[in-house]
């Protein structure tokens, strides 16, 4: 059961909402921005280890 | 050192008028924004008087922006830029030589228009005088914060608007400080010496660190 | 025999990815726990006897504000390792801190704004504490908009840390003008006063959860900046080989 936010519920509930989302996106990003890198980063190294084998 | 500083000066001040077009520039475009002001909040003119010093502190500020740019701008186009560098004059005079210059020529002229914009304006005939005092000693500020933001930009694209995205802030103890004086005297609150007393130490401020902070920037640029 | 200290020891990147590989997981739990505590505690309390229950916003909307503020200093301190102590990772660190500081701006300001609305009545209110977190907002604008329009990124990295450092040393003045502004055109009425302690604790733990947060954040986003040199790194040498290769200059 959501306790009783009073008659100003709304703009509670959108902070939190806001502030969730809002972090939520730096968060995803942060990640998904990391897995790239490392990916692009494995594949650089991959190519060069190949060409040293060569 | 000081001859050199001097002469500094009044080369910049020697290319700012015979280039006139962009004193004049400044000058035409703090009129015509002046201008635009009743044009767009209704030509009451109480309302009016009662937030011209606001308007016209404001519309100084946009139009000293315009010119900032050419600050460093032209010498480094040319490459005297360079040649002052590594001159005998510290690279902080210079910025401070150059600043100044940019004062005299674009400050001071926008300063002496804003009285004549206040007759447009309805603007209190006791702010006048504070008006003008207040911008003579509150651009200096403009010139000296501004030709950072200059600095900043030198190499950079899109230069123009980002001078004012990097300024504006800083600009804002002035404004908030310049428009104080004049409006505590025009309601007569008082506090308009403190507010007056607190602007020129600002300004007095920024004629160290703008200098120190531009040439900083100007250093990382000209290797 | 020669210790080090440990901002010596993480000049080293390899060094900073192997300990903020450990470090980071144990963060962010601690992050997310001490978040989620503060904010429980803080959906428990009772109603405001001014504000009603909207008081609950400041449990988001001081620590945002809080952060926001921190960040700048955060990037200030690496500026100044950057220019005077050339420390390897201290460009890293700002380029890292700006954009999560920005989100913490923008989250305080809206949050500032929705707690507004109900308490005064409009959606903005130009008091002086709104106004810095704004004016605070754009110089975080300023920071990303010089290095992004700058392609040299040492250069990049300087001429920014330059902007830092001339916008904390402005900072104290814009706070102070900006509080002096609002004395002038708000006459008393402001809801201040003492915080009741109920509040007091999750306020607390929401900070400090918070602040972690921000930590893990940070440290994110320095791991993936090195991974992101080092990619450009590899690039350019294997752009340079092939271009040798082909009998063409680089």
């Amino acid at each position: 059961m959501i306790p009783d936010m009073g008659p100003h519920a709304a703009f509670i509930w959108m902070s939190y909402a806001i502030m969730t989302g809002v972090l939520a996106a730096l968060i995803a990003w942060l990640i998904l921005d990391g897995r790239k890198q490392s990916r692009l980063l494995a594949a650089l190294e991959a190519r060069s280890a190949k060409r040293s084998d060569k | 050192m000081m001859q050199s500083f001097l002469a500094l000066v009044r080369r910049d001040l020697g290319l700012a008028v015979r280039e006139g077009g962009a004193v004049g520039t400044a000058l035409g475009f703090y009129l015509i924004v002046v201008t635009m002001l009743p044009l767009g909040l209704g030509p009451d003119l109480k309302q009016l008087g009662r937030i011209a010093p606001g308007m016209l502190w404001i519309a100084l500020l946009l139009a000293a922006l315009l010119s900032l740019a050419r600050i460093f701008e032209s010498d480094d186009e040319d490459g005297s830029l360079d040649v002052l560098a590594t001159g005998s004059l510290p690279l902080e005079a210079v910025a401070a030589a150059k600043s100044l210059a940019h004062w005299i020529s674009t400050g001071i002229p926008l300063t002496l228009l804003a009285p004549l914009l206040g007759l447009l304006l309805n603007l209190d005939l006791d702010a006048y005088l504070p008006l003008v005092a207040t911008m003579l000693v509150g651009t200096p500020a403009i010139s000296f914060l501004g030709a950072v933001g200059a600095a900043l930009t030198l190499k950079a694209r899109r230069g123009g608007l980002l001078i004012a995205l990097l300024v504006l802030p800083l600009f804002i103890p002035t404004l908030i400080f310049g428009i104080s004086a004049v409006t505590s005297i025009m309601l007569d609150t008082g506090g308009s010496r403190a507010a007056f007393l607190i602007l020129s130490a600002i300004s007095l401020g920024s004629l160290v660190i703008g200098p120190i902070a531009s040439a900083a920037a100007l250093r990382l640029q000209l290797q | 025999m020669q210790t080090q200290t440990i901002t010596q020891k993480l000049a080293n990147p390899t060094f900073f990815m192997n300990l903020s590989a450990k470090i980071l997981p144990w963060l962010s739990s601690f992050a997310a726990i001490l978040i989620i505590y503060g904010l429980t505690l803080g959906f428990a309390t009772p109603p405001d006897y001014q504000q009603g229950q909207t008081v609950k916003i400041m449990f988001i909307h001081v620590p945002a504000a809080w952060l926001s503020m921190m960040a700048y200093g955060l990037i200030a301190v690496s500026s100044f390792g950057l220019l005077v102590f050339r420390h390897p990772l201290a460009d890293v660190s700002a380029k890292a801190a700006a954009p999560i500081g920005a989100v913490f701006t923008l989250i305080a300001l809206v949050t500032g704004s929705l707690w507004g609305k109900p308490t005064w009545g409009t959606y903005w209110q130009w008091d002086a504490r709104m106004t810095s977190v704004l004016i605070l907002f754009f110089l975080y604008l300023g920071l990303m908009a010089l290095r992004s329009s700058i392609e040299e990124e040492s250069l990049a990295s300087k001429l920014t840390a330059v902007l830092a450092l001339t916008g904390i040393v402005i900072l104290p003045v814009i706070k102070f003008s900006v509080n002096w502004w609002n004395t002038l055109h708000q006459p008393a009425g402001v809801l201040k006063g003492g915080l009741d302690p109920v509040f007091l604790k999750p306020l607390l733990f929401s900070a400090v959860g918070f602040s972690l947060l921000f930590f893990a954040l940070h440290m994110k986003g320095m791991r993936n900046e090195i991974i992101r040199r080092r990619v450009k790194a590899r690039q350019l040498k294997e752009v340079d080989r092939a271009a040798r290769a082909h009998g063409v200059e680089a």
